[in-house]
């Protein structure tokens, strides 16, 4: 089986340009004058050749991550969909430093990454927040971390719930919130410490319809409000494509960057928009062969593909 | 107010029994004595201040071997539960010295650190550290990754990270830990003050031993159980009640 997945692995070409040019109308955080500086900038997020192989049980070496190369703008959307098993959450928890890969580098402005560091902050599907804690002592612990003053801190807890609109609850337990909330808090936490970078495990995946429709919007608002860079990883297509400047395909194990597609539509955007779904049906086309792949593994071995080692079942 | 009632109904019951017992006079009242003899020697107890200075001297003990044993357990816990190889070497020898009583310690406690407290301290040590280290280690394992990973990723590290993330993270999951190594050092010590004549209520209840006074002996046994329920009562229901409010359900009961 491993071999299988060498030989695969040599005979894919990367796709050529990742540093596309920003086109189109979109209320982004950062203005037309600025955006015609970035094709020559050192991207925000590079990641340059990334491997990754496990060690299975059986002893087998089992790539997850091949050659993955891509370039993140300042202040870009970016969404990564691909079928479950690709390794796209292991991805963002390579960029986040929890987890390391075997080789190639996450580049952060040009500088290699040596572990977790608070200019990138994961918001994962279970949030991640902490119950002993209320909500704003969740908010504020990043920066109670980083040694910033009490005076401070609780101003920007503050600032940043009133951003999520939770600035009621913030005496609040985690379990008296709902799941929506909770995202909620958990993007206000991320935010407080001022990552320059937003790294997203599909964290509206266990939320209902509406409910995340809702934070679609209100994550729209706040990166506009912020211009912060996120990057986003979701199975779902019609999300990334509502929510992205681009979108990034990755192929079933081992992950490779299949194919981008840019997103050049107007926001605000909504879910139910014709143009919305017109260009998930472009992206869905190619995913469905990976999720074929992905399927079939699933009933041939008969065992889940889940490789995400550093994600929660 | 049911519950209320049938604990009225219970403990009137086996007082009534007791009472009972003890004036038909089956056995003399040196061998069995009656509730108003015991009442009499807690009384008496209370009113010289011996039983207050024993209850101070047993708590002391017990505070300063117990909260030993917890700090180095959590010490211990923790790293055998994050390392491969101690987890797999030192892993199966505490479960197995588990099964020691702690008062088999009390030799080699005589020989090391002579016949003083430090030999008791030892002892209550030995009695509470392996259910804290080994409810730590399992509590530290059952604790959900997310945390960790959260912690990390707001950059709490090193000693931050233990203090501020996996020690609150884990708490729900040894409490129950800390609870059974509280019964343990409890009752090692009074153990080990049996055996060894230097204040405490251990010792107080040998006295009434020694000197044919079983209502005496009734009356430190009651005091002992007392002692203990109160602990476990007021500190541990407390703190697990504290954990259910802030978690919502407690994953550990």
């Amino acid at each position: 089986m491993s071999t299988n997945a060498q030989t695969v692995r040599s005979s894919f070409p990367l796709p050529a340009d990742s540093r596309f040019p920003a086109r189109g109308t979109r209320l982004g955080p950062v203005s037309v004058g600025v955006e015609e500086h970035i094709a020559i900038q050192t991207p925000k997020v590079g990641l340059s050749d990334i491997c990754l192989s496990y060690r299975t049980q059986s002893g087998e070496r089992l790539l997850a991550l091949d050659n993955i190369n891509l370039q993140v703008r300042s202040g870009e959307f970016v969404c990564i969909v691909g079928p479950s098993g690709c390794g796209k959450s292991t991805l963002l928890h390579l960029i986040a430093g929890l987890q390391s890969q075997t080789s190639g580098q996450v580049l952060i402005d040009g500088t290699p990454v040596q572990g977790p560091g608070t200019d990138r902050i994961m918001i994962f599907q279970d949030h991640g927040l902490f119950p002993w804690l209320t909500v704003g002592e969740n908010v504020e612990f990043g920066m109670k971390m980083k040694g910033v003053p009490k005076a401070e801190r609780l101003e920007k807890m503050r600032y940043y719930l009133q951003l999520v609109h939770l600035a009621k609850f913030e005496k609040s337990y985690i379990h008296q919130l709902s799941g929506g909330m909770r995202q909620r808090v958990a993007i206000a936490r991320a935010l407080a410490t001022e990552p320059d970078v937003l790294l997203m495990d599909e964290p509206f995946a266990a939320l209902d319809a509406q409910t995340r429709d809702l934070l679609h919007d209100e994550l729209e608002r706040i990166w506009s409000e912020t211009g912060r860079t996120i990057i986003f990883v979701t199975h779902n297509v019609r999300e990334a494509v509502r929510l992205g400047d681009r979108v990034i395909l990755l192929t079933f194990r081992p992950g490779r960057v299949k194919s981008e597609f840019p997103v050049e539509l107007d926001r605000p955007r909504s879910l139910e928009d014709p143009e919305v779904a017109l260009a998930a049906r472009a992206v869905l086309d190619e995913l469905r062969d990976e999720t074929n792949r992905s399927l079939e593994a699933e009933y041939r071995s008969g065992i889940k593909p889940h490789l995400e080692p550093g994600v929660q079942a | 107010m049911k519950r209320a009632a049938r604990y009225i109904i219970f403990y009137a019951a086996l007082f009534g029994l007791w009472t009972l017992l003890a004036e038909l006079k089956i056995w003399p009242p040196y061998l069995f004595p009656s509730p108003w003899g015991v009442g009499e020697a807690l009384y008496s107890g209370f009113a010289d201040h011996s039983y207050w200075i024993a209850i101070r001297v047993s708590m002391q003990r017990v505070l300063i071997g117990y909260g030993i044993s917890v700090v180095l357990g959590m010490i211990l816990g923790l790293g055998v539960a994050s390392n491969k190889f101690l987890e797999e070497t030192m892993g199966g020898l505490l479960v197995s010295l588990q099964s020691l009583p702690s008062i088999c310690w009390w030799p080699l406690a005589l020989l090391w650190f002579g016949l003083n407290q430090n030999a008791i301290l030892f002892v209550v040590i030995m009695g509470s550290l392996l259910s804290v280290t080994l409810a730590m280690e399992d509590g530290r394992k059952q604790m959900p990754k997310i945390f960790g990973q959260a912690g990390r990723n707001l950059g709490a590290k090193g000693f931050k990270l233990f203090w501020y993330v996996l020690l609150p993270a884990s708490l729900p999951f040894i409490v129950s830990g800390l609870k059974q190594g509280w019964a343990f050092a409890w009752r090692s010590l009074i153990t080990a003050e049996m055996l060894y004549l230097s204040l405490g209520l251990g010792q107080v209840l040998m006295m009434g031993r020694d000197l044919n006074d079983m209502s005496a002996v009734i009356a430190v046994m009651l005091l002992i159980i007392a002692i203990g329920y109160i602990v476990d009562g007021v500190v541990f229901k407390g703190m697990e009640r504290h954990l259910h409010n802030k978690w919502g359900l407690t994953p550990a009961t």
